[in-house]
């Protein structure tokens, strides 16, 4: 059976899942890669060495900015004039929106946000988590073709061999933007906290440091604020000498004391990584629905009563202005960094 | 302006949700207006304070009972509130979904239609751009800020990379993310006249529609595995001390 696999990428730089979606793609049958916008000639050298069988691309001036209407029709077109079985898709921004509009186009439905696919005869059953991740349930399409979105380092990531090569097809962009981009900032800190194999976050805690004096002329949020950005620099460390990525619960995204993309939680990001450590994070349950699913989680808390010690695996009862830096000096040395 | 604020019905966050005999059980918690669509009601009565004579009016496709999400909207500041309800319409996909809206939303007629990012219990985030797909109209998703300027609308797309201007022609549809503001609380006043409030109830041949057919169904529901997730809490007479027994514990689960 031949799949689609949608490779999603800004300006060549690819949503790691897309790699998954590609392994994931190999394992019913052959897999043609879709490659759109620009620079979508070197992500195509790469969706082969990744192990894609052929690669589509279409970098037509139309496809310059992202606009769902112009990626969902170009879609549509090449889905209808190849009939995949199976188109698979990262879970991002770009892919639910074009999925969506591309699944009207061809009558057929999405499923998203999916974290196992087991195909059944020509048919495929999905496992995705609803209800925040409290259930699990087992989905089918009966449209031509399934559509799925998968929920990132839920499936393996192929190896990558640079010795493999393979035939890319320039394709012919369809349909009409209906928007103009007209400009774009890179967030301060971009994070992909969804592909991170380790995160370390801070909550409101990380602006609890009275011990710190803030310089004169600040006032009271002002030094709030101050005072979290000290808090979020141990986070950050740690973070950073785990080669991990900096999470944030949303008392500290409200606090102003780091940005939207850092949160984690039910209006945040759900993730999943090997290592989650949560740092003046009290446990809410909005927070809990974003990171259940990390396999080890490790809660440092002044309150030993706190909710996040239930859902930890190791937790310790001190002020992370204190345990952090020397948790981050202790792990330097067995790491011998 | 007329602006619309697509809203959804969902078991509360806190509620301990189950699976039963292939249902979904929520016990006796209660049945809330989706948290992602208050930022969409926020959104939406931002936009109508900016901008003089315009009108926000909430919308829903679900049971009776999802007449109290949409007080909720009215308490909020919305001015009107619409029920699409119907029996044929109990399994609906979200493909059905943005038909019903879109159909509902022709009927209304609209400059704007502000959705939420997504809902708490199906969790798809297909809605809002399926609806722009069926009206035809420009998508301008997952907005942090939105600000209009005559006939057109300039938002701020937050998204992985991080954020992108994005301009197209009124009639747009919207989604919005939680930058937008907090959802204001309901006033006393405005508690006052939602509950006094007739909100109108469209069948499906009030608004022109037949009832879609299924595409997406569920075969099976499952409670996932529970995690035996024992804490063990680490101890010592300095942060060196903790910190030491932590890392060793950290390394010795082997996720570095
Ligand atoms: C609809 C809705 C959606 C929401 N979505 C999200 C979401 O996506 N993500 C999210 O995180 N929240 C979300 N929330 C908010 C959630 O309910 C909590 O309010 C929030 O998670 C609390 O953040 P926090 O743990 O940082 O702050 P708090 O609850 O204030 O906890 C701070 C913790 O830090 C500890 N502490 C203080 N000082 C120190 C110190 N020096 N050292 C160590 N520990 C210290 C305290 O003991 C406390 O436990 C949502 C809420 C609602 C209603
Ligand atoms: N039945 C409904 N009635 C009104 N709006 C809805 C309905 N279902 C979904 N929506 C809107 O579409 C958004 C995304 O929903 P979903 O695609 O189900 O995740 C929600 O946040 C709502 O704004």
């Amino acid at each position: 059976m031949k799949t689609f696999v949608y490779i999603d990428h800004f300006n060549g730089e690819v949503q790691p899942a897309s790699w998954e979606a590609l392994g994931l793609a190999k394992s019913f049958g052959s897999a043609v890669a879709l490659v759109f916008g620009p620079k979508a000639g070197d992500v195509a050298k790469t969706a082969l060495e990744f192990g894609a069988d052929e690669v589509l691309v279409a970098d037509d001036a139309s496809l310059k900015d992202y606009r769902a209407e112009t990626y969902a029709s170009t879609l549509s077109a090449l889905a209808s004039s190849q009939n995949p079985g199976l188109i698979l898709f990262p879970t991002t921004a770009r892919t639910r929106e074009m999925a969506a509009m591309s699944a009207m186009d061809l009558n057929t439905g999405v499923l998203t946000d999916v974290s196992g696919l087991e195909a059944n005869g020509d048919s495929f059953v999905a496992t995705r988590p609803i209800y925040e991740g409290k259930l699990l349930e087992k989905t089918v399409c009966s449209g031509r073709p399934v559509m799925v979105t998968i929920r990132g380092r839920a499936f393996p990531k192929p190896n990558r061999e640079a010795s493999k090569s393979g035939s890319i097809t320039k394709v012919e962009a369809k349909g009409e933007g209906k928007s103009s981009v007209e400009g774009y900032s890179a967030s301060e800190s971009a994070v992909n906290l969804g592909d991170a194999g380790i995160i370390v976050s801070g909550g409101r805690g990380v602006s609890n440091n009275p011990s710190l004096t803030p310089p004169a002329g600040m006032d009271e949020k002002q030094a709030e604020i101050w005072r979290a950005q000290q808090g979020f620099a141990l986070v950050t460390e740690l973070a950073q000498l785990l080669g991990g990525a900096v999470g944030a619960s949303r008392a500290a995204v409200d606090g102003g004391y780091i940005p939207y993309s850092h949160q984690v939680g039910q209006t945040g990001k759900v993730v999943s990584p090997d290592l989650y450590i949560a740092c003046g994070i009290s446990g809410a349950i909005q927070h809990l629905v974003g990171m259940r699913n990390a396999k080890v989680i490790v809660a440092i808390n002044k309150d030993a009563d706190a909710p996040i010690f239930k859902a930890a695996r190791y937790g310790v009862v001190g002020d992370l202005f204190q345990v952090v830096p020397a948790l981050t000096e202790a792990l330097k040395k067995k790491l011998g960094k | 302006m007329k602006i619309i604020a697509c809203i959804k019905q969902v078991p509360d966050s806190e509620a301990k949700v189950k699976a039963e005999g292939g249902q979904v059980s929520w016990g006796d918690a209660p049945l809330v207006i989706n948290p992602f669509d208050e930022y969409a009601v926020e959104g939406a009565l931002q936009q109508k304070e900016a901008i003089s004579g315009s009108t926000v009016t909430a919308l829903c496709v679900g049971p009776e009972s999802a007449k109290e999400a949409l007080k909720h909207a009215l308490a909020m500041g919305a001015d009107e509130a619409i029920l699409v309800s119907d029996a044929a319409l109990e399994n609906l996909d979200t493909a059905g979904a943005a038909r019903i809206l879109a159909a509902a939303i022709q009927k209304a007629g609209a400059d704007m239609i502000i959705f939420g990012r997504q809902t708490l219990d199906n969790g798809a985030g297909l809605t809002p751009a399926q609806t722009a797909r069926v009206l035809g109209w420009p998508m301008l998703g997952l907005a942090g800020s939105i600000k209009v300027n005559g006939g057109s609308v300039q938002v701020e797309r937050v998204i992985e990379e991080g954020r992108q201007s994005v301009k197209a022609n009124l009639p747009a549809v919207l989604s919005v993310v939680q930058s937008i503001g907090e959802p204001r609380y309901p006033s006393f006043m405005g508690i006052r006249k939602a509950s006094k409030a007739a909100i109108p109830v469209w069948s499906l041949s009030d608004i022109g529609a037949s009832a879609p057919a299924p595409i997406i169904t569920r075969s099976e529901l499952t409670n996932p595995p529970s995690r035996e997730t024992a804490v063990e809490m680490i101890t010592g007479d300095s942060p060196a001390e903790i910190a030491e027994k932590l890392a060793g514990k950290i390394l010795a689960e082997k996720v570095l």
